[in-house]
């Protein structure tokens, strides 16, 4: 005999969302292999526990430190590390601005020939590789200390900012002007005056006050390395334990690039 | 349309005076604070060094080559802490951002003051550069591979949150009315209407902040926070130049690696 199930108490199937991954080999595979490099990458971190413990009162100083920090006992070193962050970040989108156009240009290969734009990919992507921090070690030993190796160091990694992005931007735009100055005769140069310039100027600008923006924020940690900057200040601030003087660099860091970032999108928002 | 006479005839240009002027006005100022800056760059340079340059790069480069090979073996650890310390910090600041971008985002946020607390957070963690963090946490907790996992996570939540919030506020509102009607409590909305909606790019911003956080991991140890700048550090302070070429060939590797798996990984999401 069947027992009669009263319709409203049949079993109603749960509807759940479709997975991100459609394949349950893969989906599953790919969680055990994670779940297993997690035992393994937290089984091997070295924690040394006693060491962290006495570092929780040290955090109560820092948190001091921010509540009071101490801007007048070192001033004369924040002074003049800040001012050279910032001039180093104005020569330093300066000049990397005047090295990426033309290597943005190259880079689009809707432009240029195929050895020409393979050279300047080349010249981005080894400008994207490595970090700020290891161009200034380079930068350092050729140089010298000072900010000259920063400017250095912060110009070289704009290029892998700006050219790369200037060079998709190009590559992205409407082909119809271009094809239409073209069709009237004009130079490479006047093709790039007349049909690119107009369509991606306000793009560049964009972009070009995005990398003021980063430029300022690694030009506070190049210094870690003798490279200019308050980054050098930092350090010893920190080394020393002096966490007011330390808290004191970094609200002015965070106050500049705060700063910067309002400003920056109201350029922004003017040109586009 | 801005018109100049010239002998008579009528000339087309492209501004008036007054924005002509105004934008040569923008020009000078501009090219006059560059002249500013760099005077004070080149007062603090010795010219001397910088003269000496090529003398210095070709012998750098000199010392350099060929990299000490057999180095390689103590490097495994180095790497692997690398690895660790970018993952980790990466999942820990995905953890900690995804409730702070639903506090933030303008559509989804329980109060005005807890999202300008989620901008606050935001804004802090993102101005402060990981290798910053990393000197502070050092400070904290001592010299090891915690302080850079640390470091990296806190410099990411600003990141990812930022990311998270704007694809959250970019949601199409029809579904969150769809599921709201039905009855659905705030948690059921926000698993079945805006999860789905913006699980893609949630994905994408992860793991291109691992990306960065990859770069950005090898360097970290030059203040003391472990993984492969801790061995970078005490190969440049010992001006071992074959060790410091291998260990850049190393980062290379480790660069690539990230691209390629990042790449991979975001081109099948969308």
């Amino acid at each position: 005999m069947k027992a009669k199930v009263p319709l409203s108490h049949a079993p109603c199937p749960r509807w759940s969302p479709p997975p991100l991954i459609a394949n349950p080999l893969l989906r599953w595979g790919l969680l055990l292999m994670g779940g297993l490099y997690l035992l393994a990458a937290f089984s091997t971190l070295e924690i040394n526990w006693e060491r962290v413990a006495a570092g929780m009162s040290r955090s109560l100083q820092v948190f001091a430190g921010f509540l009071q920090p101490d801007f007048a006992s070192r001033w004369w070193e924040i002074q003049s590390g800040v001012l050279e962050s910032l001039t180093m970040t104005v020569v330093a989108t300066v000049i990397g601005t005047a090295l990426s156009v033309p290597i943005g240009l190259g880079a689009a290969r809707t432009l240029t020939p195929l050895p020409v734009y393979l050279f300047c990919r080349g010249m981005i992507a080894l400008a994207r590789t490595f970090q700020e921090v290891i161009i200034a070690i380079f930068f350092v030993v050729l140089v010298g200390f000072g900010p000259l190796a920063g400017v250095l160091t912060l110009s070289f990694a704009s290029i892998g900012f700006l050219a790369k992005l200037l060079a998709e931007e190009i590559e992205a735009m409407q082909p119809a002007p271009l094809e239409a100055i073209r069709t009237t005769g004009a130079s490479w140069l006047q093709l790039v005056t007349y049909a690119v310039m107009p369509q991606v100027l306000p793009r560049l600008v964009g972009l070009i006050t995005y990398r003021f923006d980063i430029n300022l924020r690694e030009s506070a940690i190049v210094g870690v390395v003798g490279a200019g900057g308050i980054g050098a200040t930092l350090q010893t601030a920190f080394s020393r334990y002096d966490f007011d003087v330390a808290a004191a660099i970094l609200l002015i860091i965070i106050g500049l690039v705060w700063a910067t970032e309002v400003g920056a999108g109201a350029i922004r928002r003017r040109i586009q | 349309m801005p018109v100049s006479v010239v002998h008579g005839h009528k000339v087309w240009q492209r501004r008036d005076r007054a924005t002509a002027l105004k934008h040569w006005l923008g020009w000078i100022v501009g090219v006059c604070l560059f002249m500013v800056c760099w005077r004070i760059i080149a007062g603090a340079t010795n010219w001397f060094f910088v003269w000496d340059a090529p003398r210095q790069g070709s012998e750098f480069f000199g010392r350099l080559f060929p990299p000490e090979w057999s180095y390689v073996v103590e490097l495994g650890r180095p790497f692997w802490d690398t690895l660790n310390m970018a993952t980790l910090g990466t999942l820990i600041s995905v953890v900690i951002a995804l409730p702070i971008a639903v506090l933030t985002a303008r559509n989804t946020t329980p109060h005005p003051l807890l999202r300008a607390l989620g901008l606050l957070i935001i804004v802090v963690s993102r101005s402060v550069n990981s290798l910053i963090w990393a000197l502070l946490l050092v400070a904290i907790l001592g010299p090891g591979v915690l302080a850079g996992v640390l470091a990296i996570a806190l410099r990411s939540i600003g990141f990812v949150g930022k990311l998270f919030y704007e694809a959250i506020e970019e949601v199409n509102p029809a579904p969150i009315e769809a599921i709201t009607a039905t009855g659905a409590s705030p948690t059921q909305i926000l698993s079945y209407a805006i999860l789905p909606q913006v699980l893609p790019s949630l994905v994408g911003v992860s793991v291109f902040r691992w990306d960065i956080n990859l770069r950005e991991s090898t360097v970290i140890g030059l203040v003391g926070a472990g993984g492969l700048g801790l061995q970078l550090d005490a190969a440049v302070n010992a001006l071992q130049w074959p060790r410091a070429s291998l260990i850049f060939l190393v980062i290379l590797l480790l660069v690539l690696l990230s691209e390629a798996t990042s790449a991979r990984v975001r081109r099948s999401i969308t």
